[in-house]
């Protein structure tokens, strides 16, 4: 439990290749991105966002879903793609990421710049992600799939979760007044 | 075949689960007809007639053959027999169990009868030289026995047997503590041995048999108690201590296994021990009830002996013979052996031996509560029906509700039904907003339990410590029923246990010195709850020698706590019983004395959003008094705002905000603002600097002060304005903040936003960033 990513029971772990599979495919920029249909929750509209102080740029802050408090990641700030407002396709992919510490499942939110459908890659579509020479992050990518023309990267959730220690073992850590 | 076997093993199985409840509940004093259990005994004696291995037919024969003492007539048992069948009953469960593991159904079972034979073997023991049995017994099995989790079962089955035999075991140390007191209450007895029975019957549906026999054994031991016929004394106590502290260990080595930790390792338990000591207490009942006893035993083996063999049910095929013939003639005489061994009964039980010397300790319920057992309520409460709810469910509920409440404020204030001039429209919405204030109102009680569970363990707590310590300690408990959040009565534990250490440690003297001092030799200590101005108050009371002023003086100037000039009010002085490494105690004793301690319970305390208060008076005594917030799930909030931001502050904590005048504010070194309180100066912290927020006020006297507290300190908070007031829901803000200081949860606010509930005690402590004046 010391590492982060080991906490988590998903198969798939930061590096390993892509399955194939449903993805929903998202927009980020003028980017295309997969998303593991498995872990989407919930897709909702962009809402107020309640900032919180001091934490890395990415995390935007928590939002109220039906009364749970959870955390926003912004996918272009993680992916340093430039940030523009939020407009009217900007959403928030609800995901549920698995975790070993308390009742198992974690939900956090992605920002995306919209929604484009789901689709499904066999293996013959998917490649591995290929060594951009250090110039870009791959740690969140876990394979590219081509899907007509396009290709899309294809994001592994649960590595944004551990970075951003959404589903890490906070039980030591975790403030108790917090009863919820 | 196979398939034949296991529809058997099963069957038997459920047959022997009906027979040990009609066991249970049947009534030795009643002549009621045991035609139930006899018509049971038979359908299980023809369930096991094909596939079983002779040794189970014949466990079978000899178990219905106890009931069918007159063919044609209504069939009756005597105690005797009864007795015998809880005995027999375990016995052939085991035997039973091993059978469905048998791999080969043809083969012989090797399992099955090696679990019957030692138990014929002990008994044959027995027979051979009674006086030395209990040696030989425990010689022959292990100290310890070991029970390996069937890797079979089912988690979520292990969860529930986890959770509901924490629950049962509890019941059994609650009752069993009372017992001590009253051994004849008749409710408490009945509890326990049904607490015991309802174990036996998961553990036997777990197939945990070594757990299951332990059970048994103190399941017929209470039975005796329960029927009159052996008083219970203080061995017997300890002995049913000693096996639920055998359950308690099981119980959280599987909840660890379950969890993944360790699993498949075997689980040592001094069972043994255990049922030996019941077996010997049971063997030499005191007083006069050895008499009647060796009359109906003599009669007991007179009587079921010739038919066993004689009257085969239809089904059963010649086998059945061979092993009567030595089961039944052993069985008669180990009935008989009360008598024979009565004298052994001077020898101690080995595990009772340490504690038959220690002074008693004992639980005294208020007089208030004599009329009604203690037992009496949850027994109770358990027939009006319990349900078990996950908690994670109970949250989710929770949080709908006030989901629900938020959008339904939303509705009323909406400016097209305000403007709507329907007066059935306004009452409508009057009803809605009753309903759903009243649903969350109840939602939340949900989470409140009685404090009773917490104040019990410290009951059992004493008696140990007692022991510990050779002083004589009686615990009275009061207010058990006073109701708390279910979270607080979990973070209260450690605090609690602590402190009652701390007491029976520190606080009661030596029976020797309360006498001298003009006192009783038994110390009392006091544990109490109750409701006052919106808090839970807890009270741990000793009657000992008190705190020392001037000895805790010394000790924190001679740890450079405070100089000795330093001007301290005797309450000033009591608390520095906080400090972190402080301790009294002339000698690291086993329990206290390291220091690490008071500082931990109040950290854990004012953790709860708590204070907690010490009086003493040297020679009388002392007194904790720990105030708690009724639930941890809402606190009081102060709505204020920062630039475009709010922020919810625990109102507790604010004590007082105001706009400050020009000649209040004093600026040192260009940067670290002071604010004149009331004639003190306290540092200011401007909220927009510290979370780096835009567009805030910066001028003091344009926005609010607010003096925020934590302990002893204070700070001031300069925030734009104050919103408003309301009672908000904490939330977690999960691990994904967890390293972030300055806020204490999260709530959702009236408009449905996420507003972050501020860490006033971190802010208070917080290191400001540049010039923190001094």
């Amino acid at each position: 439990m010391t590492q982060p990513s080991s906490s988590f029971v998903a198969p798939d772990q930061a590096g390993q290749a892509a399955q194939p599979g449903k993805y929903l495919t998202v927009a980020l920029g003028r980017e295309s991105y997969g998303i593991p249909v498995l872990k989407v929750r919930e897709i909702i509209r962009i809402c107020p966002i309640t900032r919180v102080a001091n934490m890395p740029p990415q995390v935007r802050g928590v939002i109220n879903l039906r009364g749970k408090v959870i955390p926003v990641v912004d996918l272009r700030t993680r992916f340093g793609l430039p940030t523009g407002e939020d407009h009217d396709r900007t959403c928030i992919v609800v995901t549920q990421v698995a975790t070993t510490i308390g009742n198992g499942t974690r939900l956090y939110g992605v920002i995306v710049d919209g929604v484009e459908e789901v689709a499904n890659f066999v293996a013959a579509d998917i490649q591995p992600t290929p060594d951009f020479g250090g110039a870009i992050d791959t740690r969140f990518i876990t394979g590219m799939a081509k899907s007509g023309d396009a290709v899309k990267a294809l994001i592994d959730l649960d590595a944004i979760a551990a970075a951003e220690g959404v589903a890490l073992d906070g039980a030591a850590s975790t403030p108790p007044p917090a009863a919820t | 075949m196979t398939l034949d076997r296991s529809a058997a093993v099963e069957q038997a199985q459920k047959l022997l689960r009906l027979v040990s409840l009609e066991l249970a509940f049947v009534d030795p004093q009643s002549q009621k007809p045991a035609e139930a259990l006899r018509s049971l005994l038979v359908d299980l004696e023809q369930a096991v007639a094909i596939h079983a291995p002779p040794a189970i037919r014949a466990l079978a024969a000899d178990g219905r053959g106890r009931v069918e003492a007159s063919p044609g007539v209504a069939a009756t048992f005597t105690s005797d027999s009864l007795a015998y069948l809880h005995d027999w009953q375990p016995r052939m469960e085991e035997a039973v169990i091993a059978w469905g593991r048998e791999p080969s159904p043809g083969g012989p079972v090797v399992p099955a009868s090696a679990a019957v034979q030692p138990a014929a073997a002990e008994q044959a023991t027995r027979v051979a030289q009674p006086e030395s049995r209990t040696p030989a017994a425990s010689m022959a099995a292990d100290a310890q026995l070991y029970a390996v989790l069937p890797d079979d079962a089912d988690a979520e089955l292990m969860r529930l047997f986890c959770a509901e035999s924490h629950d049962l075991i509890q019941d059994i140390e609650q009752g069993v503590l009372v017992l001590e007191e009253r051994p004849q209450d008749h409710d408490t007895l009945a509890t326990v041995f049904r607490a015991f029975h309802t174990f036996k019957g998961n553990a036997s549906v777990m197939k945990l048999a070594v757990i299951q026999r332990l059970a048994h054994e103190l399941e017929s031991l209470l039975d005796a108690a329960r029927r009159g016929t052996y008083h219970l004394d203080r061995r017997a106590i300890d002995a049913i201590l000693a096996g639920a502290d055998i359950f308690t260990r099981f119980i959280s080595e599987m909840a660890a296994q379950i969890e993944g930790v360790g699993a498949g390792r075997q689980i040592g338990l001094p069972v043994t021990a255990v049922i030996d000591t019941v077996k010997a207490l049971l063997a030499s009942p005191p007083q006069q009830t050895a008499a009647p006893q060796i009359a109906t035993a003599t009669r007991a083996s007179a009587a079921p002996a010739p038919p066993a063999p004689a009257t085969p049910a239809p089904a059963t095929p010649a086998p059945a013979v061979p092993a009567p013939a030595p089961v039944v003639p052993v069985v008669s005489l180990a009935v008989a052996t009360p008598a024979v061994t009565a004298p052994s009964a001077v020898v101690p039980p080995p595990s009772a031996a340490p504690e038959a010397s220690t002074p008693g300790a004992a639980i005294v319920v208020p007089a208030a509560e004599v009329e009604q057992p203690a037992m009496g309520r949850p027994a109770a409460a358990a027939a009006a029906g319990l349900i078990r709810v996950d908690t994670a469910k109970l949250d989710s509920l929770i949080d709908l509700v006030g989901e629900l409440v938020i959008a339904q404020s939303m509705v009323t204030q909406n400016s097209e039904l305000q403007t709507a001039a329907s007066e059935q429209l306004a009452r409508s919405i009057g009803q809605l907003r009753g309903i759903s204030t009243e649903l969350q109102r109840t939602a939340l009680a949900l989470r409140m339990v009685p404090i009773r569970g917490s104040f019990q363990k410290m009951a059992r707590l004493i008696r140990d410590l007692s022991g510990q310590v050779g002083k004589e300690i009686k615990l009275v408990l009061e207010g058990e029923d006073t109701e708390l959040d279910r979270t607080l009565v979990e973070e209260l534990g450690d605090p609690l246990v602590h402190m009652i250490r701390n007491a029976a440690d520190h606080g009661i003297e030596s029976a020797a010195d309360r006498v001298a001092g003009g006192k009783e030799p038994g110390g009392t200590i006091t544990l109490r709850a109750f409701h006052k101005g919106g808090m839970v108050i807890i009270q741990i009371q000793d009657d000992g020698r008190g705190l020392s002023v001037s000895r805790i003086r010394a000790k924190a100037i001679e740890r450079g706590l405070i100089s000795a000039q330093e001007p301290l009010t005797d309450r000033e002085v009591l608390d520095l019983i906080f400090a972190p490494g402080f301790s009294l105690a002339a000698k690291v004793t086993d329990l206290s004395g390291r220091g690490v301690g008071m500082d931990v319970v109040r950290r854990n305390i004012e953790r709860l959003r708590g204070t907690i208060e010490i009086d003493s008076v040297e020679g009388r005594g002392t007194t904790f008094t720990i105030g708690l917030p009724l639930t941890l799930a809402i606190i009081e909030g102060l709505l204020v705002k920062v630039g475009e931001q709010r922020f919810v502050v625990p109102t507790l904590s604010v004590r007082e905000s105001f706009r400050p005048l020009p000649s209040m504010i004093s600026v040192v070194q260009g940067r670290g603002v002071m604010v004149s309180v009331r004639g003190t100066l306290v540092p200011l912290l401007r909220l927009a600097d510290q979370l780096h927020i835009p567009d805030a006020v910066i001028d003091p006297t344009q926005g609010i002060v607010m003096v925020l507290e934590a302990g002893q300190d204070c700070r001031c908070v300069l925030v734009d304005d104050l919103v408003g007031k309301q009672e908000v829901v904490i939330k977690s803000l999960g691990e994904t903040f967890r390293d972030q200081q300055e806020f204490a949860g999260a709530a959702i606010l009236g408009d449905g936003r996420v507003g972050l509930i501020l860490d006033t005690t971190a802010l208070v402590r917080l290191k400001l960033k540049h010039g923190e004046a001094a």
